[in-house]
């Protein structure tokens, strides 16, 4: 039996969340005497391919056919299916991203599986399997145990960081027997560009009311691009029209996971908390010292953003020139 | 057209988490019960569409998976203006139990598009619609920000990772909403809290389903460590800092 990790890439780059999903699978099949095994779609570079191997991967069976390069939620599942049957694995791992809500849980009905997505944390057990899932908006854990011979997991952005453990690969080019995606027509597509993707920064520069107005962002910009980090705003920003609605954070907002989180002018709402929580490191600027916000930060700043911005910029040109 | 908007009973986000002595479930005692932000937002969009469709779509049911104490709430839906309900007599257990359910129903009263939101604020598992899909074995369109039906054609916007994507679809299928969808929530007003008293909510006997997961019970996270203050003239030291000790920049 394998672990199979379904992996993501973007322009013909994997993205760190599913080499962090390889990481994962690894360390379950370390701890069940098996091996790891890598589905990817598209047309990827053999350097590229090498990092699933960097991580733990043996075997990447590639699917790289035109057909098969547009996202749909039916096709894909059963492609992952068929490949986990295949290729004799009865753990699917998936990223918590937007691909992998859309596909997780379709697998895991397919496949009969014990589905626990939203893993934040290494199993507490392997055999069986028993892991933490995120609840009530981060307020709690859910410990669940897998009852089923097979198990499809999604894993959440920093529960494991990235471990290299290399082993020697074997590429596999794969054509489905499933029929190719047909189900939706794709009538245009937006890419942003030029603009770090929010729900894949690793670092994330947040503003909140406490920066007065729409005008007042030069310097969360400018911060933001001298770290090279995403932009990232709270609910009343957005509602507002100070900034754009992409930005907004929070339990109704896009639900990010950044290695560093940096707040300013943000109070800490349980409902702005609910969509940063599981941020590696989290930074808060605020004049109010008692501003619920330095309950969940890990370095805080009490001070007024319009005094502190600057000095930060500074200090992060500084920083990044040493 | 006949749609269903799923329809999750959750604590309000304000409520103070807390369980039984033996971690095993939530206290209820004091939560106040809310429609599921998500959901009340496609429930608004679905009444919406059904509005200026022209009567392309001819009604718009809610339903919720939950014992009877989930009433008040499918109450909440039929007085903003769902025309009629269904629950499923179950305890909502798991993402595919619950979906296992809905979509039962929705094969049999014959549904054209199933709403779900893209997340629970109870559970957080992201599950329950793309599961419907699943069963029924139907398309999805997962992360929508953005739907409309113009002459008969539906026209959707998904976010996909970088970017956004518009596309079609025809009927039937599940429909994975999250912001965008419509801007505010509907509220009910006095006549529909009215009409809701009289409105039908049909319970269906649960099918019987597989029971793959089982909570072991809940954990409350360990407390952060104590914030580290910095001074605010000394910002040099707070990257020093994410440099050396907290290794993320
Ligand atoms: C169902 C529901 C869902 C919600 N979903 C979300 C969500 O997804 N995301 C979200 O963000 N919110 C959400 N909210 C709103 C949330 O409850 C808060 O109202 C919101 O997060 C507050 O935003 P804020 O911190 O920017 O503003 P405030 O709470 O007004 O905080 C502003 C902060 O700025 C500080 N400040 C003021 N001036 C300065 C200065 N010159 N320098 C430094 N600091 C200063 C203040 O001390 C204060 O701490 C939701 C609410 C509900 C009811
Ligand atoms: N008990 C339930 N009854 C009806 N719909 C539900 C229920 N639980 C979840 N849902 C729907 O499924 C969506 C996603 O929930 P989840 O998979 O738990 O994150 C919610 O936004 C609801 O639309």
């Amino acid at each position: 039996m394998s672990v199979l990790v379904f992996v993501e890439s973007r322009i013909g780059s994997i993205k760190k969340q599913s080499l962090e999903a390889v990481t994962y699978a690894k360390y379950i099949a370390d701890n069940t005497s098996s091996d790891v095994k890598a589905l990817i779609i598209g047309t990827i570079s053999s350097e590229e391919l090498s990092k699933l191997a960097l991580y733990g991967a043996s075997k990447i069976i590639n699917v790289s056919s035109e057909t098969w390069q547009k996202h749909d939620s039916r096709r894909y599942a059963q492609l992952v299916t068929e490949v986990a049957e295949k290729e004799n694995c009865n753990v699917v791992l998936f990223a918590h991203s937007n691909m992998g809500k859309a596909l997780a849980p379709r697998v895991a009905v397919r496949m009969k599986a014990g589905f626990v997505p939203n893993v934040l944390a290494l199993p507490e057990s392997n055999n069986p399997l028993i892991l933490r899932k995120k609840s009530y908006n981060g307020a709690a854990f859910q410990k669940v145990k897998v009852n089923s011979s097979n198990a499809v997991l999604s894993i959440n952005p920093n529960v494991c960081g990235l471990k290299e453990s290399p082993v020697s690969v074997n590429v596999e080019k794969y054509e489905p027997t499933t029929p190719a995606p047909a189900d939706t027509i794709i009538e245009n597509v937006d890419v942003t560009t030029g603009k770090v993707i929010l729900t894949e920064a690793s670092i994330v520069v947040s503003g909140g009311r406490g920066m007065k107005s729409g005008e007042n962002w030069k310097p969360i910009e400018e911060l933001a691009e001298v770290l090279g980090a995403g932009l990232a705003c709270s609910r009343p920003v957005s509602d507002e029209g100070w900034r754009s609605h992409e930005e907004h954070v929070g339990q109704t907002g896009k639900i990010i996971a950044p290695d560093l989180y940096i707040a300013i002018g943000i109070s800490g709402a349980i409902q702005h908390i609910g969509g940063i929580s599981g941020s590696k490191v989290i930074v808060a600027i605020d004049k109010d010292k008692d501003a619920p916000i330095f309950k969940y930060a890990d370095y805080g700043i009490v001070g007024d953003a319009f005094e502190v911005l600057p000095r930060l910029i500074e200090s992060a040109k500084k920083f990044k020139n040493s | 057209m006949k749609v269903l908007v799923c329809i999750g009973h959750v604590p309000d986000t304000t409520t103070k988490i807390r369980f039984d002595a033996e971690m095993k479930n939530l206290d209820k005692t004091g939560v106040q019960w809310v429609i599921n932000p998500w959901d009340e937002l496609a429930l608004t969009r679905a009444l919406e569409l059904k509005e200026k469709s022209g009567g392309l779509i001819e009604k718009v049911s809610v339903i919720t998976v939950g014992k009877a104490d989930v009433e008040p709430t499918i109450r909440k839906a039929l007085a903003i203006g769902a025309d009629d309900a269904f629950r499923v007599d179950a305890e909502p257990l798991d993402s595919y139990t619950i979906a296992a359910q809905i979509a039962n129903v929705a094969k049999t009263e014959a549904f054209d598009i199933v709403f779900a939101g893209i997340e629970s604020s109870d559970f957080n598992s992201a599950a329950v619609g793309s599961m419907i899909a699943e069963f029924m074995d139907i398309p999805s369109v997962s992360a929508i920000s953005f739907f409309d039906i113009e002459n008969g054609k539906i026209i959707i916007k998904r976010d996909i990772d970088g970017g956004k994507e518009t596309i079609t679809i025809n009927t039937p299928f599940v429909a994975i909403v999250q912001k965008g969808i419509c801007i505010n929530p509907r509220i009910a007003a006095m006549r529909g809290i009215m009409m809701a008293r009289t409105k039908p909510i049909k319970v269906y006997t649960p099918v019987e389903t597989e029971v793959l997961t089982e909570l072991v019970g809940f954990e409350i996270p360990a407390p952060k460590a104590e914030c580290k203050m910095i001074a605010p003239e000394d910002t040099d030291k707070l990257f020093e800092l994410l440099h050396g000790e907290a290794k993320v920049i």
